[in-house]
């Protein structure tokens, strides 16, 4: 773990220091409170240490530490080999990596936003995702591309769009997208363990958010597997699913909800695709109501692919109102404050769509 | 054996426009940025020879073979074909070793042929039968061998995954290189040049090649190109024009490249001036945008078999009769593969959804409706 870390425990005292002092402590470890961009860096860490055949590929991840930190100190660990700087020119080293890939390593090829990846999105659909169905099961790929994905501060049009649905679309990909400290780590090593060519959606208004990590959380091998939602918050009146940064404000929302005796049931989605619709039908089954909440554009989104499968499924008759999607504002990004702040779900229009759904 | 003086008096001409695009000076190779190049002189023996013969000859009829199933209608889809530029693929082959690694663009039977899949493979998939190299699923512009990765339809998209495959090359120390083929029209691909810049800067064990068979589709190359020197267009990486409808130039000019790439000097970019004579696919004639007169110089003056061929006979190195017969062995060969791919079944329905995910427990697939619940295995 980079020393540079500050972790605070609830209490605010320093988990480096408690943890030290183990002595006579008759309770658990404390748990340590870890940021998103450090869990990250764990991951890989830990990944690139046990497999030298995984190396780190892209914009200023080697000497700059990584344009968000997120590679930071793993060039210094790992040097030119594994960890590698490379031009500006995605659709390039994008192709370099799914080549490696189909030789024999396994790279992580980081987009500094996922804005760029458009520039390459040729060899993640074309070269990756397709290439072991049409070699009939003869050429895996098993690449990562991750990179902060979604809205900013402050960043405006080009480089605000949320790219879960356009990957989400194609088969061959798995699209992950993780919400808190553990689900980054955890999420994080099972794509790089995994033979598929994997989509990692980080979101860079997350990365310097802390975490509380659990102990099993802590393990060199702790993995959190791709395809698998999880119920952050059991509830009985609505089922608000949800992913990435959304989470913390589908939470917010249901501590102010509970106040008002709404009890929602908080889904975090942690993979896009393959979705896990049982664990919502479930849900759904459970609440008899459905809001979807992203940041993402409306239109042919993961709330409109959401509500398609529940449609479909036995869920459907369970529903006591049509389902209810929040997303982003069909725009693109504007860039004063205020703009931008009401482009985006907030934590009000999370409360006000579920008002509207249960008809309070 | 055969010392044999290269690029004797072969010129490689067209008549359109009084362009004269000869190739090299009598007995050299272009060369850019290279002190020198590959040698003058090359040794044939009599098996290499008869070898080079069968395997060209070979991807001949079988993709004459391919044409004549396309017309039946018993291949469908897109189908490009290479002959003409046979001795671009088993140059290249006989230059680099099996555990080298290679990849093209849409133009792959031949190279899937010379890299080690049976014709018999090739042809039941591009009928998209069960015994097809990809089991059918592929087709012609996706079959795959051990390290042969394509077929590759998306123009350009080979070269960055070619210097990837070099990039994996020098990681694991293994001392293998790549060899990274596009056309004329690819040539001009921006992800090119982000390969080469990577290439060069990394110094990937790569050998760039381009296969210049004078047409991008109808688009000549002083149409497209503003440059037509592709042997020149890595700029700082170092580039060789070779004749590629002399098999042993092409040898030997490749043996030189992997050297190179071998010796850790870096990536070098390949020139072969070929020629096609089909069309660009199958639905293209190839007589809108070339003369019927240009396509019959080329093939009596210029043709790899022919001019090996004669090159053997005029030194007693094997007889017209031996020629026959391998002649008349690769006609039954083709024509028992041509019976297996027309005969052979086409791939089970209930396979249809497998191998989306390699080492993946099974998945359920959505199919056309929603009560259709398929079944996908790795």
């Amino acid at each position: 773990m980079a020393a540079s870390v500050r972790c605070f425990l609830r209490s605010g005292k320093n988990a480096v220091s408690a943890l030290g002092r183990r002595g006579f402590h008759k309770s658990a470890p404390a748990a340590v409170q870890m940021m998103v961009r450090d869990a990250l860096n764990q991951a890989m860490d830990e990944e690139l240490e046990r497999d030298e055949r995984v190396f780190l590929l892209g914009e200023e991840v080697a000497q700059y530490d990584g344009a968000y930190k997120v590679s930071r100190g793993l060039w210094k660990k790992y040097g030119d080999k594994r960890i590698i700087d490379t031009p500006i020119t995605e659709m390039g080293f994008a192709g370099i990596a799914v080549g490696a890939a189909m030789a024999g390593l396994r790279p992580i090829c980081e987009f500094m936003t996922f804005n760029f990846s458009m520039q390459a999105i040729d060899q993640i659909i074309n070269s990756a995702a397709k290439t072991y169905y049409m070699s009939a099961g003869f050429q895996a790929v098993p690449i990562v591309f991750r990179g902060p994905n979604g809205a900013s501060a402050g960043v405006a049009a080009q480089h605000s769009q949320c790219f879960a649905a356009w990957y989400a679309h194609c088969p061959g990909l798995k699209v992950v997208s993780p919400w808190n400290a553990e689900d980054a780590k955890g999420l994080l090593k099972s794509a790089i363990r995994d033979d598929n060519p994997v989509v990692f959606l980080e979101n860079e208004l997350m990365y310097g958010v802390p975490f509380e990590m659990s102990e099993e959380s802590q393990s060199k091998d702790f993995t959190i597997p791709i395809g698998k939602a999880k119920v952050e918050r059991q509830g009985t009146h609505v089922s608000l699913v949800s992913h990435s940064r959304y989470v913390s404000h589908c939470l917010d929302a249901a501590v102010v909800l509970a106040k008002e005796g709404i009890e929602c049931e908080v889904i975090n989605l942690r993979t896009i695709r393959p979705l896990d619709v049982e664990c919502i039908e479930t849900s759904v089954m459970k609440t008899n109501h459905l809001v979807t909440v992203e940041g993402g554009w409306p239109q042919f989104g993961v709330g409109a692919e959401i509500c398609a499968r529940i449609m479909e499924g036995p869920a459907f008759n369970y529903l006591d109102a049509p389902a209810t999607r929040v997303t982003g504002v069909d725009i693109p990004m504007p860039y004063a404050k205020i703009l931008e702040d009401n482009s985006l779900p907030q934590i009000k229009d999370i409360i006000f769509s579920v008002k509207k759904t249960l008809n309070v | 054996m055969l010392q044999t003086q290269l690029l004797s008096n072969h010129h490689f001409n067209f008549g359109r426009r009084g362009r004269d695009s000869s190739v090299g000076r009598a007995g050299k190779c272009d060369v850019h940025r290279l002190e020198e190049g590959p040698p003058l002189k090359a040794e044939l023996t009599r098996e290499q020879g008869l070898r080079y013969y069968r395997i060209m000859q070979t991807v001949r009829r079988m993709e004459l073979k391919a044409d004549q199933l396309y017309k039946q209608k018993i291949i469908r889809g897109f189908c490009h074909l290479y002959d003409g530029q046979e001795a671009c693929a088993v140059g290249i082959e006989a230059a680099i070793n099996p555990s080298d690694h290679l990849i093209t663009a849409y133009r792959a039977h031949g190279y899937t042929y010379t890299r080690g899949i049976a014709v018999k493979e090739i042809l039941a998939e591009l009928t998209g039968r069960r015994g097809g190299v990809a089991k059918g699923k592929g087709g012609s512009m996706h079959m795959y061998a051990p390290h042969f990765y394509g077929g590759n339809g998306i123009v350009g998209a080979q070269v960055p995954l070619g210097a990837g495959i070099a990039l994996a090359c020098q990681y694991q120390g293994n001392n293998q290189v790549c060899v990274a083929l596009y056309g004329d029209g690819a040539a001009n691909q921006g992800q090119l040049f982000e390969s080469f810049n990577m290439a060069a800067l990394w110094k990937l064990p790569c050998i760039f090649t381009c296969e210049n068979n004078q047409y991008g589709m109808g688009t000549s190359v002083e149409r497209a190109s503003a440059s037509t020197d592709y042997y020149k267009r890595g700029d700082f990486i170092p580039g060789i024009r070779v004749d590629g409808m002399d098999v042993l130039c092409v040898r030997e000019a490749f043996k030189f490249a992997a050297e190179h790439c071998r010796s850790g000097k870096g990536p070098i970019v390949m020139e072969l001036k070929t020629y096609r004579y089909h069309g660009h696919s199958m639905s293209d004639p190839g007589v809108s945008y070339r003369t019927r007169e240009e396509i019959q110089e080329v093939r009596s003056k210029s043709d790899p078999i022919t001019m090996l061929k004669e090159r053997m006979l005029s030194n007693n190195m094997a007889s017209v009769e031996e020629f026959k017969e391998i002649d008349i062995a690769i006609r039954k060969e083709v024509e028992e593969a041509a019976q297996y791919a027309t005969s052979d079944p086409e791939p089970p329905l209930e396979e249809l959804c497998n191998h989306i995910f390699s080492n993946d427990s099974p998945l359920e697939v959505r199919g056309t409706n929603p009560w259709a619940r398929l079944k996908s295995v790795s």
